[in-house]
């Protein structure tokens, strides 16, 4: 390995640890920044000649925190700035209750702090705890670098301006403000889903963090796990051609047991805790999926079971049409056609494309023909559009009923 | 410390409280003022008439010109402040939330530029 390849290595590993403990060193998130990607040019340009340091990680924090005090001594107008920063963090902070947590923690809870936008979470989040660039979030995101880092610089001025807290939310508030935290996650998840594929490995490394954080808290490993075995099916999942595959017609000998194992003991784990949440739920409906051999073999009473208790914790008329697609195994196709139909979700494509499936498996081709046109009239990406036109040319050319 | 300012966003259109309503809104808004003061965190607040009673000066070359009336008219105006001194914003947030529980309304927190002292 080149010393280029060690240093990247460490950068991925390390960048959110180090820029956390920059960020209560110095009580400014920017200074820490520059600070930490001033160590990592050094490294780039050390490593080669001496070698990868025996805790690379240790070098640099150190080396950041050097760098920082010289470029503070340097810059007198910085000086101010940093005072300022200063009071407003470090002093003021109240000694933490209970043990001394993580700084990556005190940061991710920052980063997606309520006061900021759902938008300027996210790209803090992969930012500062990933490490991403700015360009690489852009691209992921579809929106033009300068919109991203503008959104970024706002966020930062906020965080800093209205004095938003470093450290992890008093008892009384983590309930909500982990919520918070795990829905920034799992928001990355389900972009990558569709879209770029490292936001999801991104995604299942914040949630290895947070579950190694907070073991204690079963909605953080339920989130794990649910992101584990949704990952685990990645190799099965889409066509030739992108388009996706559903689950009852995934190779599964594709599936990543690996992912799949990882998962399954992740939520038996945390649904012995007997405190059960939305994402362990998911988790264990994914888990059921996993435990499948065929999808003929697919235990759908349990999974029925499972949304029965999903539709009582968190209720939303998407989860209600997930578990119309599970009564339709365990009641038939009839019965779940009842309960789409009461749905509102006309703007949702899978909604239409759901209940052109159970026509069509009523029998009443003309009328799924139509629920396929309707599920592409809604469809945004071309992978899924490609997807109902295949179901829909099947339909043209099926046996007539 | 720093200073935040807690805004009571008033809606300009809609039925106002009953009398009754309004009173209990006013006992519960002197408890918030109350436990403001006693926690150290009370600068200054209190409820303003209303936006028709404003008056605008603006300058104009070297004068001033003066004219009837709020700055904008808006579906919302400002019905009142609180100003407050607090650690950090989840401090100043949580204030705010005793705030808009007291007065039934939205409240908009926002951080002044200078620190206070301690």
């Amino acid at each position: 390995m080149t010393g280029a390849v060690d240093v990247e290595t460490v950068f991925r590993a390390e960048y959110g640890r180090a820029v956390s403990v920059l960020v209560r060193f110095l009580g400014d998130i920017d200074l820490a920044e520059e600070a930490v990607q001033d160590a990592f040019a050094t490294a780039l340009r050390d490593w080669p000649r001496t070698g990868v340091p025996p805790s690379p990680a240790g070098w640099i924090i150190t080396t950041a925190r050097n760098r920082a005090i010289d470029r503070l001594r340097r810059e007198s107008s910085r000086d101010a700035r940093h005072a300022e920063a200063a009071r407003l963090f470090a002093p003021d902070t109240p000694a933490e209750e209970g043990p001394v947590r993580d700084d990556r923690l005190r940061l991710i809870f920052t980063c997606c702090h309520p006061a900021l936008s759902l938008q300027a979470r996210v790209a803090l989040t992969l930012r500062l705890l990933g490490g991403l660039s700015t360009a690489r979030i852009a691209r992921a995101f579809l929106v033009p670098e300068p919109t991203l880092a503008q959104r970024l610089v706002r966020a930062k001025a906020k965080i800093r301006d209205a004095g938003i807290p470093y450290r992890v939310p008093r008892d009384a508030d983590l309930p909500d403000r982990l919520g918070g935290v795990l829905a920034v996650v799992y928001l990355i998840f389900n972009e990558g889903y569709t879209g770029s594929a490292d936001l999801c490995t991104e995604a299942v490394r914040l949630g290895r963090l947070l579950a190694e954080l907070m073991p204690d808290e079963p909605e953080v490993t339920g989130l794990l796990a649910l992101m584990l075995l949704v990952e685990s099916r990645r190799p099965a999942r889409a066509g030739e051609g992108g388009e996706p595959v559903p689950l009852p017609e995934q190779d599964r000998t594709r599936w990543d047991r690996d992912l799949i194992g990882e998962g399954q003991e992740l939520v038996r784990r945390c649904l012995r805790r007997g405190r059960p949440g939305p994402y362990q739920i998911q988790a264990a409906i994914n888990a059921v999926h996993s435990d499948a051999a065929t999808a003929r073999a697919t235990d759908w009473s349990q999974i029925l079971r499972l949304y029965d208790h999903l539709m009582t914790l968190a209720p939303s008329p998407v989860v209600a049409l997930n578990r119309a697609v599970a009564v339709a195994e365990v009641r038939g196709p009839g019965a779940a056609l009842d309960l789409v139909d009461a749905l509102d979700l006309d703007g949702y494509h899978v909604f239409h494309a759901v209940r052109a499936d159970l026509l069509r498996r009523l029998g009443r081709r003309a009328e799924a023909v139509k629920a396929y046109e309707r599920a592409l009239a809604h469809a945004d990406g071309t992978a899924e559009r490609v997807f109902l036109e295949r179901r829909l040319r099947d339909l043209a050319g099926g046996p007539q009923v | 410390m720093k200073y935040y300012l807690l805004s009571v966003i008033q809606p300009s259109e809609g039925t106002p409280p009953s009398a009754e309503a309004l009173a209990e809104i006013m006992r519960n808004v002197e408890t918030f003022h109350d436990e403001l003061r006693a926690a150290g965190a009370w600068v200054f607040a209190g409820g303003l008439h209303g936006p028709e009673t404003a008056t605008v000066l603006r300058p104009e070359d070297e004068d001033v010109l003066i004219t009837d009336g709020p700055y904008a008219e808006g579906k919302e105006y400002l019905g009142g402040l609180c100003l407050i001194k607090a650690p950090d914003l989840d401090a100043a947030l949580e204030w705010g939330r005793k705030a808009t529980r007291a007065t039934t309304l939205p409240i908009e927190v926002r951080p002044f530029l200078h620190p206070a002292e301690d």
